[in-house]
């Protein structure tokens, strides 16, 4: 229920609904999207980046929390452990417990390598489980891998690896079919056809989706995977620095006990970094959508040991997270209801954009609402618009939206607002990480060897800006391929001696540049206590 | 000013803004979670919670991330149980009612006392999906545990030693595997990439000028 100050804005919403319904906005040119982003785009604020005074990077600008995370110290010293006596000794290290590193583990498995992961926290708590709306591929007689290319393509800003996009949109069927293979439950019509729909920036419907709940069916489904495999799963264990052998490969990792904290050795012929993203970081204040670990840890592991990031300085903010109410602020409001008709609208009862533009345009148009334009609603924590989901029910028919996206309808019911009947609240919010390490198409990095990336800790893919249902897309294709490439490459190789000698040459970078920082990273946990709770 | 109420965490008691969920009310408390947190939003099960509100008989079950704090609230947090989950190879399996009787035969030992559907932090009626479970009737059993985050409270509260949340993630994936509708057009579709059907186009889209993939997006016509 909306209290009273909400209910002139709502009865707006209302009346003009009918009229919203009927309304299809025109798309934005491109030169009206380019100016909404430079002036309205979080991440077109300069003052919110620092340039990198050290590393692969330097000269290059990254927001602001990020490079205290980069250039700060490392949590241990080289005599902290003794690399003589791994306490785990495998052919692949998987640093990661989401979809990405799920898809790896099986993938190595498979290709018959002693494969193990390690996850700060369990096998599954990752923002893979979260991802609502669904997975792109163009799989469909109107579709062609060329056309997906061309859409990722644009919507990030032509930005992308070309090699790495060709290889996302050409894998992806395949990706399809190998998820539903091992039991994922994509929603289909009787005969079988995929129930496909649009995302934000799609010109095909391409949207494949098991209800709201894509994410947690496809890593539901690869956990279980992982566990009938006997995949070893070393669980609340971080990852806090990498080892390198003599030769200068990727060789293992130090691991700590997030209970204990206690530290183990952890040697393997390769490395997969498949960490996520970096939500929680929290930049420029934004709420995230995000799950608790998300703090950008794998960009810090391997930026430490010389490996080179592409396009950190691009973050996604998904346009709709929930403004209200403020127990759920910043929760992911997928854009599948936005795909199902809903419309985006301003306290007016406007409709001010068309609801399908790419993510980074939607989250600006909004802001520029909220802000400049001032059509903002206040939720009494931040402004808002309204996201009219009833219209969905119009359009879909009653039952639509339990059908379709029945987690949306639970998340604010528990609040006691039937999203059926009434609208809800968006505001952009902190939702994915659209740069990250630079990786080949085999998912090495391109200046460590042995050292593999998967999923969101990946750059290049997507360019500047990722459409929606590609990044559970890119977990599993890169994924599935890193855990195969990694897996190959044990095979080839002999580690060297091991050592932890790069810790003190950053240490010494940091001197030498003159950064002075107490931080230490990875950061591992944000610390909500004491009311630092965003 | 908020409203303030009190709570117990694991019993000592602690005053937190009223408007808070259990979980930001543990950290507001101090509490740096470590486990019995993970997505923060409903998804992922963590945060198996059980409370007791007092003067009430009833012990409740819910997720910390997804339940606001109510005064004189008991509560302890139930960050691992330990279900029981059978290993198989999805080959090998066969979608048949024996599978459950071979890999989980206590969901014939049900005594039907709907405890696992009162505890569902989720509302799902679970004693259902375990009876289409106990029939082999896997679409049924997937259908009606689909919204399933496996907590595992309804586990907690179970006389016969069922691990729900485990017999409906097998239903699911024999259901995805073996029994929905296969789809022809994505066997299609892989088979056309292996064939090289796309290479071409795609390899011009590699070598094409920024330019001309602008203009390529710019002007590229979108399925209504």
């Amino acid at each position: 229920m909306y209290s009273e100050k909400f209910q002139k804005s709502i009865a707006a919403v209302e009346a003009a609904r009918e009229k919203n319904i009927a309304l299809e906005p025109e798309r934005m040119t491109a030169k009206q999207k380019e100016d909404l982003l430079a002036e309205y785009h979080p991440d077109y604020k300069k003052d919110e980046f620092a340039e990198l005074k050290i590393g692969p990077n330097k000269g290059e600008k990254v927001p602001t929390e990020l490079a205290e995370m980069l250039q700060a110290h490392s949590r241990i010293t080289a005599d902290s452990v003794n690399l003589s006596k791994p306490d785990y000794d495998v052919d692949v290290l998987i640093i990661g417990g989401g979809g990405a590193g799920a898809s790896a583990a099986i993938e190595a498995n498979e290709a018959g390598a002693d494969v193990m992961i390690v996850t700060k926290l369990r096998i599954g708590d990752a923002n893979t489980m979260m991802a609502e709306g669904g997975i792109q591929a163009a799989d469909k007689p109107n579709d062609s891998p060329a056309i997906h290319f061309v859409d990722a393509f644009g919507g990030g800003h032509f930005a992308a690896k070309r090699d790495l996009l060709s290889k996302l949109v050409c894998d992806a069927p395949e990706a399809i079919q190998w998820l539903s293979n091992l039991g994922v439950e994509f929603d289909k019509d009787a005969d079988g056809t995929m129930i496909t729909t649009h995302g934000g920036g799609t010109s095909r419907k391409r949207m494949h989706a098991a209800k709201d709940y894509s994410g947690a069916e496809i890593m539901r489904t690869l956990r279980d995977e992982v566990l009938n495999r006997n995949i070893p799963v070393v669980d609340f264990t971080s990852a806090i620095e990498l080892i390198l052998d003599e030769n200068g490969n990727a060789a293992g990792a130090v691991l700590m006990n997030m209970e204990t904290k206690e530290l183990l050795v952890a040697k393997a012929k390769t490395v997969i970094i498949a960490t996520g993203g970096a939500g929680r970081m929290h930049y420029q204040g934004f709420p995230t959508s995000n799950h608790y670990g998300a703090t950008a840890d794998g960009l810090v592991l391997g930026y430490r040991v010389g490996a080179k990031l592409l396009y950190a300085e691009t973050l996604q903010y998904h346009p709709t997270g929930a403004a209200y109410p403020e127990q759920i602020f910043g929760a992911l409001v997928t854009e599948k209801v936005r795909s199902l008709g809903a419309k985006l609208v301003n306290g007016n009862g406007e409709v001010f954009m068309h609801p399908l533009e790419t993510r980074d345009v939607a989250a600006a148009s909004i802001i520029r609402e909220c802000g400049a334009r001032g059509n903002g609603v206040d939720t009494g924590n931040g402004l808002g618009v309204w996201l009219d989901t009833p219209m969905i029910e119009k359009i879909g028919g009653e039952g639509t939206i339990e059908k379709r996206i029945p987690a949306m309808m639970r998340m604010f019911e528990k609040y006691g607002i039937d999203i059926r009947k009434e609208p809800i609240l968006v505001y952009p919010t902190l939702h994915y990480q659209n740069g990250g390490l630079d990786i080949t198409p085999d998912g090495m990095t391109t200046n460590v060897k042995n050292l593999f990336v998967a999923g969101e800790a990946v750059g290049g893919i997507h360019g500047k800006n990722r459409l929606m249902g590609n990044s559970l897309l890119d977990i599993i294709v890169f994924g599935r391929s890193a855990g195969i490439n990694a897996a190959k490459a044990a095979k080839e190789t002999t580690v060297g001696n091991l050592t932890l000698d790069h810790i003190a040459k950053f240490e010494n970078e940091i001197k030498s540049a003159g950064i002075e920082t107490d931080s230490v990273s990875p950061k591992l946990l944000p610390n909500y206590t004491n009311q630092n709770n965003i | 000013m908020d409203n303030m109420v009190n709570i117990f965490l694991f019993g000592k008691k602690y005053e937190v803004p009223d408007n808070l969920t259990i979980m930001s009310a543990m950290e507001y408390a101090g509490y740096q979670l470590v486990r019995g947190c993970g997505c923060r939003n409903g998804f992922c099960g963590a945060c198996a919670t059980i409370y007791r509100i007092k003067g009430d008989r009833e012990l409740k079950a819910c997720l910390a991330c997804q339940t606001k704090v109510e005064d004189n609230m008991y509560i302890a947090t139930l960050p691992f149980f330990p279900l029981v989950k059978q290993v198989y190879d999805m080959e090998k399996i066969k979608p048949t009612e024996a599978v459950m009787m071979q890999l989980y035969p206590e969901i014939y030992a049900c005594i039907g006392c709907n405890a696992c559907t009162k505890s569902c932090t989720q509302g799902l009626n679970v004693m259902q999906y375990i009876a289409y479970a106990q029939r082999g009737d896997f679409e049924k059993c997937a259908e009606e545990s689909f919204d399933c985050v496996m907590c595992g409270v309804c586990s907690s509260r179970c006389p016969a030693g069922i691990s729900h949340p485990q017999v409906a993630m097998l239903a699911r994936r024999i259901n995805g595997k073996y029994l929905a509708p296969e789809c022809g057009h994505l066997e299609d579709r892989v088979k056309e990439i292996k064939d090289g059907t796309f290479e071409e186009l795609i390899e011009a889209l590699m070598q094409k000028p920024i330019d001309e993939m602008k203009e390529l997006y710019n002007t590229r016509e979108i399925e209504k």
